[in-house]
């Protein structure tokens, strides 16, 4: 397992409550300093959809690769990135895991084989497919995990890559995790087919839609998959989910009622998943303050270490465009 | 005359060609129920309804084509992608399709099609949402480029884009939607072909367009300041390009400057430089000089934003690097 | 206590207005509580408040829009959510880092050397003028090869690269070569003594990086720009260089062609050899007096040649004009004070309106009228030598803007920090000899102009009024003007014309 403070308490679940947690409370501070401008461009919050991203970065193994959107802060620390480093790059500092250089919609992480945010929608799909195709023709047996929304799959780019990967037999577990919007769009007003597994499976990639409010659920199926991948071919998960706040920090919300939100906020994959805790006996208050303390803490320390973070010297900026600096870089 | 912003300055216009006329409908991702990424289109869904004020999943591709179909049958579209770099998805639609019917067909189709979409830098949207890439679409035949900087242009250019029988790209930079300024009631109609003189001086005229004119024009108050008198040239229409008023003004001033937030390299102002170069060679009592974006994808972090953004204190640098 | 501020609601918000507050004094408020809608422009958005306590105070009242970070209500007893943790830091603390200034100037203009010379560039075409391409003086540089000399096979006569190279071919340049043998059509100039090859683009003596238009205007008024110091960038000699050099030359009164102006005369037989640079200050001076004086020299011949001069006179009362400038000034600090010199400039300039035929520019046989008038304003300077630079469109300013662009031009012209257009493009010069007690000027006309206007002292003498011999202030107005484009009646008129302007001078 990734992820940054192995199991509490010996029971698995209680690490998968942990990382929803600290997923949670990471986003929540990241809007408190959004809102006093320390964060600033486009922040996409996946409050509400920690489960999905918590259940499949458990069923990978640490070699396997990562491909992500630019909602991705979860992706990234249940993959193993360190809130420091997240938080740091989401303050613009060069202790960011992109150096400052991409903000929240550009995680990077080489050691974690995270292959990036991408924030044109469907932009990572064909990227994916490439990764897979390397393993492949390389003969190792590593799987690609993509996760992207229910919009991208309006995209040509989703099914040019559906189709690429079936046909060429590559390890790439797509995951849609489908919050039902796209940005205003609810599903229904952007597909023809709503049932999203359905399309997948016409280019032949096996599918199955989960409760991607259930992280028990959803890790569940990821690691079925992720077998199934890393034996071969594509698969296709359809995460049933829900973003409790706006598409990038605030929006006006006109698009969908409230009674809607209040709803699915009866979902909620954190308090969900504790209630089944303290039923079995697994969790008791004490150790859910203790977890939330820790968590606090955490998310206290990375955000001092990203306020106590350099800038990157403006003298530097053009580096890192290519290997060799061109001569044309520079700045105006 | 009323106080408004350049973001009803456009819904105004927009608003009033779809009254105006029935074959205009506008069509892009979330122009309706989400008001517009931008609130550019905020309660014309409410307005027009569905049918004339259409949001579209995201397959920039389709529905950009799809605008030039309808223009081909009959309809005057207004396709609003959110922002240029997601335009890159509809590039074979807008290059191979739109900019080539006419002259492929022989004359006998043309595409009476306005692309609006965003443009620009600024906001720390880093390395996919902030590039300034209107300079690759002036370098098509058979496109029309638009770049309003002021409130008059954002409300004024629409319709004349719309009775334009060709294709025309409308760019509005993402940092001006919030500007605030004054608007006619009963404004003149705008004329796409002239850039506009912004501000009058003797000594150096700074060319430039869009998000860059506030930009050239806080660098000719300061250059005003030392004794410099710097004209500021508007282009307006980055094509086609209105040399003669750009000619007419080195030929003046005898130095120019030319401020572009694109990438230096083959660029809007490569263009602009060479002309000036070619057709005003001998009125030149300085080199050209160009102040643009820094070569790099942009980054997310402000202070590296800010640095590989042209400034006004660039473009006085550049002015005084001119001996003006 | 706790301040709730104008949070920052999307990547383009600087300032919102509360629409709406949710909450007043005395709630009580929990971290997540929704307590006011924002109105941010693009829509209304309820925010939130990220602390626990007790509203305590709205400090910013609804309908007021306020920078993101304004206070907006201070909260009292705050505290952290049930989830423990360290405290919050206050959000105002945690503001963006002030970006530095950037630090790097754009890179300074570089050789930049286009390949080939612009196919429309003005003058390119006329051989006289001989205007070279930088790389062509770069290379003739380099070569030690004297460009007067070659004869070009480019478009339009231009001197060529590999007209250079040829040129350079018949006569390497070794030091002890001898002068490059002539081109049939120019007459004998030496070779420019050769430059020493520098290895880099940078090294080495300066090469005389020239501006086209400097080069333009050099070309106009027989100046060699080789032999002058630039101060343009990297060195380069611009257009203000020349201007300099025709003033510190001790040169009477100099205008260089206009720049649609036609071919100006040859540079090539006047403009003396350059010594290789650097060279000392005194030799170029020495240099630059007599090639400047030969140049005037050749200016002011062609004037005489091609000009036919007429002249005429007039002496106008100034009565009126002094009254009023004594009335104005009386109440004015002495700063501001009108001189009648302006005056008189005033009704030189308007009087045009009445005889346009004065006023422009005269080149291939055709007469220009110009739609402006820019009137060239001899002045003369302490270190020897006048300069006419124009005062720009001198028909539309009011006597004061006109008194401030005049003490300007003066300032300007004895510094030394003339702008090229303002010495170029005269329309029509005005000579004022006044100062020096000149009774009256007969003035010679600069090519292409078609009129010279010159004063005379401002005097008091016997004239007969009312039957009776009096003394009045009064001037003698000439006028010099082209008879191809005027006559004597036309002049008369013109003449007659300032003098009417000069008797109503409230209305100049
Ligand atoms: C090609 C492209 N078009 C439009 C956008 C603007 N945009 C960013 S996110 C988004 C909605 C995407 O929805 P979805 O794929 O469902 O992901 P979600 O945000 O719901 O996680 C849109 C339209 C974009 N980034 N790229
Ligand atoms: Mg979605």
């Amino acid at each position: 397992m990734t992820g940054g403070d192995g199991p509490a308490g010996g029971d698995h679940r209680l690490h998968l409550l942990r990382q929803m947690l600290r997923i949670r409370r990471f986003e929540e501070r990241t809007v408190e300093l959004y809102s006093a401008t320390a964060i600033r461009g486009f922040l996409h919050l996946d409050i509400g959809e920690e489960a999905c991203a918590v259940g499949v970065t458990g069923a990978l193994a640490p070699d396997d690769a990562v491909v992500a959107t630019y909602r991705e802060h979860g992706h990234a620390l249940a993959r193993g990135m360190t809130m420091r480093a997240v938080m740091a790059e989401l303050e613009g500092k060069v202790e960011g895991v992109s150096r400052g250089r991409g903000g929240s919609m550009h995680l990077f992480d080489a050691a974690t084989r995270f292959y990036g945010g991408y924030a044109i929608v469907g932009g990572g799909l064909p990227v994916a497919v490439g990764l897979a195709l390397a393993d492949k023709l390389q003969g190792l047996p590593r799987v690609t995990a993509c996760f992207f929304g229910d919009g991208a799959v309006a995209e040509g780019e989703f099914h040019e890559s559906m189709n690429l990967a079936a046909l060429w037999d590559l390890p790439v577990l797509f995951v849609c995790e489908n919050n039902l919007y796209a940005m205003g769009t609810a599903l229904a007003r952007a597909q023809s087919e709503p049932d999203l597994a359905v399309k997948a499976a016409a280019y032949r990639v096996p599918s199955w839609a989960v409760d991607g409010m259930d992280v028990l659920a959803v890790e569940e199926a990821a690691t079925r998959a992720v077998e199934a991948v890393r034996r071969g071919g594509p698969h296709f998960l359809e995460l049933r989910t829900y973003r409790f706040r706006a598409h990038s920090m605030y929006d006006p919300d006109r698009y969908r009622e409230k009674s809607e939100i209040e709803a699915w906020k009866e979902r909620d994959p954190i308090p969900a998943l504790e209630a089944v805790l303290v039923a079995d006996g697994a969790l008791d208050d004490d150790t859910l303050a203790r977890i939330e303390a820790e968590v606090a803490a955490e998310v206290d320390d990375a955000v001092a270490f990203a306020e106590a973070g350099t800038l990157e010297p403006v003298s530097d900026v053009g580096s890192h465009v290519t290997a060799t600096p061109q001569a044309d870089g520079g700045l105006p | 005359m009323t106080t408004t912003t350049y973001r009803e300055a456009m819904r105004r216009a927009l608003r009033e060609a779809l009254a105006g006329d029935e074959r205009v409908f506008l069509m892009g991702e979330d122009v309706g129920a989400y008001g517009g990424c931008y609130a550019v289109s905020l309660g014309l869904l409410e307005e027009f309804g569905p049918d004339r004020v259409r949001d579209t999943p995201l397959s920039e591709s389709a529905f950009v084509g799809a605008g030039i179909g309808a223009a081909l049958a009959g309809m005057r579209p207004v396709v609003e992608i959110m922002t240029v770099n997601f335009s890159l998805l509809a590039l074979d639609q807008i290059v191979n399709n739109a900019a080539a019917l006419r002259y492929m067909s022989g004359g006998q189709f043309h595409v009476p099609l306005v692309i609006r979409m965003t443009t620009g830098a600024g906001r720390q949207l880093a390395s996919q949402h902030s590039h300034s890439l209107e300079g690759w679409y002036a370098h098509v035949p058979g496109l029309r480029i638009l770049a309003p900087a002021t409130i008059g242009d954002a409300y004024g250019m629409l319709a004349p884009a719309l009775d334009d029988p060709d294709p025309v790209l409308i760019f509005e930079h993402g940092a001006l939607y919030g500007m605030k300024g004054d608007l006619p009631d009963d404004p003149d109609p705008v004329d796409l072909t002239s850039a506009a003189v912004r501000r009058t001086g003797d000594d150096l005229t700074i060319v430039t367009y869009g998000g860059t004119l506030g930009t050239a024009l806080d660098a000719a108050e300061r250059l005003a300041g030392e004794g410099i008198g710097a004209e500021v040239i508007d282009l307006r229409s980055l094509r086609p390009l209105d040399m003669p008023a750009v000619l007419a003004s080195v030929g003046r001033t005898h130095r120019a400057v030319v401020v572009d937030e694109g990438w230096r390299s083959g660029s809007l102002s490569a263009e602009v430089s060479a002309r000036i170069t070619e057709d005003a060679f001998y009125d030149l009592d300085a080199p050209v000089a160009r102040v643009c974006s820094a070569e790099v994808p942009m980054p997310y972090a402000k202070h590296l934003e800010d640095a590989v953004l042209p400034g006004a204190d660039d473009v006085v640098t550049a002015a005084r690097s001119l001996g003006a | 206590m706790g301040a709730f501020t104008m949070p920052s609601l999307g990547a383009d918000m600087d300032a919102g207005t509360v629409t709406r507050w949710l909450v007043a004094p005395g709630d009580a408020v929990h971290r997540g509580d929704v307590v006011a809608v924002v109105d941010t422009e693009k829509s209304e958005i309820e925010v939130e408040v990220f602390e626990d306590g007790v509203v305590e105070e709205l400090v910013v009242p609804e309908g007021v829009e306020v920078p993101v970070g304004t206070v907006l209500a201070t909260i009292a007893a705050g505290r952290r959510d049930e989830s423990g943790g360290g405290g919050t830091p206050a959000p105002e603390t945690a503001a963006v880092p002030a970006p530095p200034p950037p630090t790097s100037a754009p890179p300074p203009p570089g050789p930049g050397v286009p390949g080939v010379t612009a196919g429309a560039a003005i003058g390119a075409g006329e051989g006289a003028d001989r205007v070279h391409s930088p790389v062509v003086r770069r290379l003739a540089a380099d070569l030690g090869v004297d460009l007067g000399s070659v004869a070009g096979t480019g478009p339009g006569g231009t001197v060529t690269r590999s007209d250079v190279e040829a040129a350079a071919r018949l006569a390497p340049p070794a030091t002890s070569a001898p002068p490059a043998p002539p081109a049939p059509a120019s007459p004998p100039v030496p070779a420019r003594a050769p430059v020493p090859v520098a290895p880099a683009p940078h090294a080495g003596p300066a090469r005389a990086r020239s501006s086209p238009y400097a080069r333009r205007l050099a070309a106009g008024a027989g100046v060699h720009v080789g032999a002058l110091v630039g101060s343009g960038p990297g060195g380069a000699v611009v257009a203000e260089d020349v201007i300099a050099a025709l003033a510190s030359g001790g040169a009477a009164p100099q205008a260089p062609a206009s720049p649609a102006g036609p071919a100006a005369p040859p540079a090539g037989p006047a403009a003396p050899v350059a010594p290789a640079a650097p060279s000392t200050e005194s030799t170029s001076r020495e240099d630059r007096a007599a090639r400047l004086r030969r140049a005037i020299g050749n200016l002011m011949s062609r004037s005489k040649r091609e000009i036919p001069h007429y002249y005429l006179a007039t002496t106008v009362d100034l009565s009126s004009a002094r009254t009023w400038l004594d009335e104005v000034n009386a109440s004015r600090p002495v700063t501001d004070r009108l001189v009648m010199g302006t005056l008189l400039l005033a009704a030189a300039a308007r009087a045009v309106a009445a005889v346009p035929e004065v006023n422009g520019s005269y080149q291939d046989g055709v007469f220009t009228p110009s739609p402006s008038v820019h009137l060239g304003v001899a002045i003369s300077l302490r270190t020897g030598g006048v300069l006419a630079p124009a005062i720009h469109d001198a028909d539309t300013k009011s006597v004061d803007e006109l008194m401030a662009a005049l003490s300007d031009l003066v300032k300007r012209a004895r510094g030394g920090v003339l702008r090229g257009t303002e010495l170029a493009d005269a329309t029509l010069t005005v000579t004022n000899l006044g100062d020096l007690g000149v009774d009256e000027v007969q003035g010679v006309i600069f090519p292409p102009q078609v009129a010279l206007v010159g004063y005379g002292r401002v005097s008091e003498r016997p004239m007969v009024a009312g039957g009776q011999v009096v003394a009045r202030t009064a001037v003698t107005v000439t006028l010099a003007a082209d008879h191809r484009v005027s006559d004597g009646h036309r002049g008369g008129r013109y003449l007659a014309e300032i003098d009417r302007l000069l008797q109503r001078p409230e209305d100049l």
